[in-house]
């Protein structure tokens, strides 16, 4: 894999009058690689990837994607890249087909091609039995998986996905990111993805943590893990203080007595575990080890947590808009 | 200027035309109640003076065409805002085509819908005394899809300012029924007070609805020249305008 940047943003600034909505993003996406875009509400999130959309104009900076400039060749931008939007775009009017058919056509493909590609992306994202059905009838995962299918027809270079996943269960979550796996692994293909799941962060080869217009964080999920600090090991013993004086005098362990038992932080809990348990220095009755998570990350950095009540009113009835369109 | 774009937008909109047939059947019921319940019930106290010697449901077939071109195209452009609620204006709008393609499709669809729909209400024309000849079909298609291109324009330059139907519907009614009214469509614009044939004058309808008298019944009370004149001049405008709202937007 050459490692050519597919995306680039020097100096990114999105103002809406005197609200700034992104203060100066610096980032370099390289081809192949999964890009997560992590966040709460309102952090500007959505605003950037507009940006390097060419849906909505730079106020300052520079974007580049696939080498591209987004403001003077927009054209060519828009070519080389596929969207999944957060809001559905399907036309539910249309059979599967038709909505493939017209994106075709809208990219400047030959018909030929348009049905070449059109069976190619309904194999991969496993629809071809509905593709004569109107998307009304189709399930909130299936509208999912076409419409990635859809962003895929004029084989760009760049998937941008805003929130891929919501509102949709977690079996088709899992299988939503399958795709997306498999579409870097096997076609190469860069993709940059927003969500607000940190669990589902984890799929990402690197992520960027943002929040109020800035990215606060830009590195690996483990390395940002890592930078949150040490595994934390819970064990419940006979013998609590026997324990921790055991702890102290062949670790050099200082570990503290908790409610579930004794509790202490070790760099690399998986290996450490095994070792004190070889020694036999006293029993333990349970373990408990915990990883830092990206939750943690962002607590860290931010002092909030990214959860789930904090979708805002917006999101809330979008959220209900596409349970209501899953049903049918 | 990409031509495909244009198409894509127009083929879309006519796909789903065509498979909601019980819409087009529907679109005929609002004309027939006009020229059945109003025109007939009228027709027995409505005696046409001057140079029109047929019946009044006669007299009011091409302006019933006219009011279902008027709606048509209002509502093929309403269909903009139905895209951006739902989404798909999105996919038009990151798609490698100008977005005044994507107006000239919607223009051109809303023509094409509702001259078609306009064209079928001539279905009745032999239950209210009019003869059709094929030149005279001819011209009052073209008439229609030119009279529908400055609508749907003037529609989308509404549309685009709106943030939701609620309010395209409000400015609609305040602004649809006067024009049908006025456009000579149930009454000969003759012997009006001033302030009404002023208005007559400035209503794109009028100038459709006297081109359709004159391709249909022989009966006109603007020149023809005039007639089309207006026609192209306000398709253009429109046309014009609602492009450049519309690329403002966003």
């Amino acid at each position: 894999m050459t490692n050519r940047v597919m995306i680039e943003a020097r100096g990114l600034v999105k103002r809406y009058g005197d609200f700034t909505a992104v203060k100066g993003i610096e980032l370099e996406v390289q081809e192949g690689e999964i890009f997560g875009f992590l966040g709460p509400n309102g952090a500007g999130k959505s605003t950037t990837i507009k940006m390097l959309t060419t849906i909505s104009r730079l106020t300052d900076g520079l974007a580049r994607v696939a080498g591209h400039d987004v403001t003077r060749e927009t054209d060519e931008v828009r070519s080389s890249l596929g969207i999944v939007f957060q809001d559905p775009t399907l036309d539910i009017g249309l059979t599967a087909w038709e909505n493939l058919y017209l994106h075709g056509l809208l990219y400047g493909l030959a018909s030929t091609e348009i049905r070449e590609r059109a069976d190619a992306v309904l194999a991969m994202m496993e629809l071809q039995e509905r593709r004569k059905d109107l998307v009304k009838t189709f399930s909130g995962g299936m509208k999912r998986r076409l419409e990635i299918a859809r962003g895929l027809m004029h084989r760009p270079k760049v998937l941008f996905l805003d929130e891929p996943t919501v509102g949709l269960d977690p079996q088709t979550r899992a299988r939503i990111w399958d795709y997306v796996k498999t579409l870097r692994d096997e076609n190469g293909l860069t993709i940059f993805m927003t969500t607000h799941y940190m669990d589902e962060a984890e799929h990402c080869d690197r992520i960027a943590i943002m929040d109020q217009g800035e990215i606060i964080a830009l590195d690996t999920p483990d390395n940002l893990k890592r930078s949150v600090g040490n595994d934390v090991i819970t064990l419940q013993t006979a013998n609590d203080a026997q324990a921790i004086a055991a702890l102290a005098a062949n670790f050099s362990i200082t570990a503290r007595s908790v409610q579930g038992g004794v509790q202490f932080d070790a760099e690399d809990g998986e290996t450490f575990l095994p070792q004190l348990l070889a020694r036999n220095l006293f029993h333990v009755t349970s373990l408990n080890l915990r990883k830092p998570t990206l939750d943690d990350v962002f607590m860290l950095l931010t002092g909030r947590t990214i959860r789930e009540e904090d979708l805002g009113a917006r999101d809330q009835m979008r959220e209900a808009f596409r349970q209501r369109g899953n049903r049918r | 200027m990409s031509l495909r774009a244009v198409y894509v937008v127009w083929l879309r909109e006519l796909i789903k035309f065509w498979r909601e047939k019980a819409r087009i059947v529907t679109s005929l019921v609002q004309p027939a109640v006009w020229l059945f319940v109003m025109g007939k019930g009228l027709s027995g106290f409505v005696h046409l003076h001057g140079p029109f010697s047929g019946s009044y449901t006669a007299f009011m077939l091409p302006g019933v065409m006219g009011m279902t071109v008027l709606f048509a195209s209002i509502f093929s452009s309403v269909s903009i805002i139905w895209d951006r609620d739902f989404g798909f204006l999105k996919e038009m709008l990151v798609a490698p085509v100008p977005r005044s393609a994507l107006v000239f499709g919607k223009i051109l669809s809303g023509a094409t819908v509702a001259m078609i729909q306009g064209t079928l209400v001539l279905i009745f024309s032999p239950f209210v005394g009019v003869q059709l000849s094929f030149t005279g079909v001819l011209e009052a298609m073209g008439t229609m899809f030119l009279l529908s291109l400055s609508l749907s324009g003037l529609g989308i330059a509404v549309a685009t300012r709106m943030t939701s139907m609620q309010g395209f519907q409000l400015v609609m009614n305040f602004l649809l029924m006067p024009m049908y009214f006025l456009s000579g469509a149930i009454y000969p614009l003759q012997g009006l007070p001033t302030w009404m044939s002023a208005i007559a004058r400035i209503d794109p309808l009028a100038y459709g609805v006297d081109a359709l008298k004159w391709a249909l019944i022989r009966f006109h009370q603007f020149s023809l020249s005039v007639d089309y004149a207006v026609l192209v001049g306000l398709a253009v405008v429109f046309t014009l305008i609602a492009t450049s709202l519309f690329k403002m937007e966003g």
